[in-house]
């Protein structure tokens, strides 16, 4: 085929097919959390005390830590998607996750005595929480991998790399709401070990499927 | 022109075969400057500047909507030439480095694309047909050697229009794996 060809050829083609990236990405989030939370009630279940639990603040930061990273995982990975985006600029919206998880940090080690900290740290769940995050995260990574195929990232791990993000902080959101351990300290090292390894995941398939 | 270009691209976007196909005309010569000065400062030969031209337009194809029609296209266009030549390169198995600053020294240069270098745009990759169905070659052949319209082509086929719609981008998405890159 020529050239020229080829251009005739893809004239044909102009209008787009299918939802656009932005449309797709949103959908993978909404079909990937409501099967985060399926499996979560078909499995472990919220904790018995749930409604109780609504009025401590330490609870309701889980949802909104994990939920930010939901949020800005998201925008990172539909900039990543787009060539000839400012990339840096675009690591800079990581800032409000990371800020929000510091800043609960620094104030459960003000509000807590020293002698708690390593009790709050350790939890009683962890191990739950390293297993149910990744499981909870499996369908939200398969759907985000498979919407953002529709981009065309510099860096495919990177991209695949933030996917795996958002369908861990995904899955953590869903955790959250059975997870006994509710200090930011527990939040700060089980939760981010759970949601980096959904991570490496994504990178290592994203490095396969997000190439063109 | 550059103005124009964002503008045919939205009209394409919108389903306007003609101003589509007008912007993928006036982009080929360009692309094909562009390309034959990367390859040269990667010290590659010439033997490839068609393919980064053909990767790049079908790249720009199925990739189009990750164009974002609030920034300027050009940009946009460029990293997806980049893109696909540092593709060339590495299958070419050469460190795959193609400057930043080749790149930018190379568009000031582009601003008024001369005529191409004809015996290249000719460059035939036949061995990319290969891969495709024989339903879909017919498809791709029938659109653009005669070029008629999906509706023409799926009269001569005996496919509804949708059908020769939905053939001809699956057989776009097979070209653009057999070059290399993604799968399809």
């Amino acid at each position: 085929m020529k050239t020229d060809d080829l251009i005739l050829a893809l004239a044909a083609d102009a209008r787009p097919h299918g939802p656009s990236l932005v449309a797709g990405l949103i959908g993978a989030v909404i079909a990937g959390g409501l099967l985060a939370a399926v499996a979560l009630l078909l499995t472990l279940g919220p904790r018995p005390d749930f409604a109780a639990a609504l009025a401590s603040p330490r609870f309701l930061f889980k949802f909104a830590v994990t939920a930010s990273l939901v949020v800005t995982a998201a925008r990172l990975a539909l900039v990543l998607s787009r060539p000839g985006a400012d990339h840096l600029r675009a690591l800079r919206l990581l800032w409000l996750p990371a800020v929000l998880l510091v800043g609960a940090v620094v104030v459960e080690l003000l509000s807590v005595p020293a002698t708690g900290w390593q009790a709050r740290l350790v939890g009683t769940n962890w191990a739950v929480c390293l297993v149910a995050v990744p499981g909870l995260s499996l369908a939200p990574l398969a759907l985000a991998l498979w919407a953002l195929r529709r981009g065309a990232p510099a860096q495919a791990p990177v991209a695949g790399l933030v996917a795996g993000l958002l369908a861990g902080a995904i899955g953590a959101f869903f955790y959250a709401a059975h997870c006994p351990d509710d200090s930011p300290l527990f939040v700060a090292v089980w939760y981010t070990l759970a949601i980096g390894a959904v991570g490496a995941l994504g990178a290592v398939l994203g490095a396969r499927l997000l190439r063109w | 022109m550059r103005e124009d270009w964002a503008q045919l691209m939205c009209a394409g976007l919108d389903g306007d075969t003609a101003a589509y196909h007008r912007l993928l005309s006036e982009l080929a010569p360009v692309l094909r400057r562009v390309a034959q000065r990367m390859l040269a400062r990667a010290g590659q030969g010439s033997g490839e500047i068609e393919d980064v031209v053909q990767e790049t337009l079908l790249a720009i194809h199925l990739k189009r909507q990750t164009w974002d029609r609030s920034t300027p296209l050009m940009p946009w266009v460029w990293a997806i030439t980049r893109h696909k030549a540092l593709d060339v390169l590495r299958r070419q198995g050469r460190r795959a480095e193609v400057p930043l600053d080749a790149l930018d020294s190379v568009l000031e240069e582009v601003a008024a694309p001369e005529p191409a270098e004809a015996g290249l745009a000719e460059r035939d990759v036949a061995r990319l047909t290969q891969s495709l169905s024989d339903r879909e070659r017919a498809v791709v052949e029938a659109v653009y050697l005669s070029g008629a319209s999906a509706r023409e082509a799926g009269q001569r086929l005996a496919m509804s229009e949708g059908a020769v719609r939905v053939a001809l981008h699956r057989a776009l998405k097979r070209l653009a794996a057999a070059y290399g890159g993604a799968k399809p």
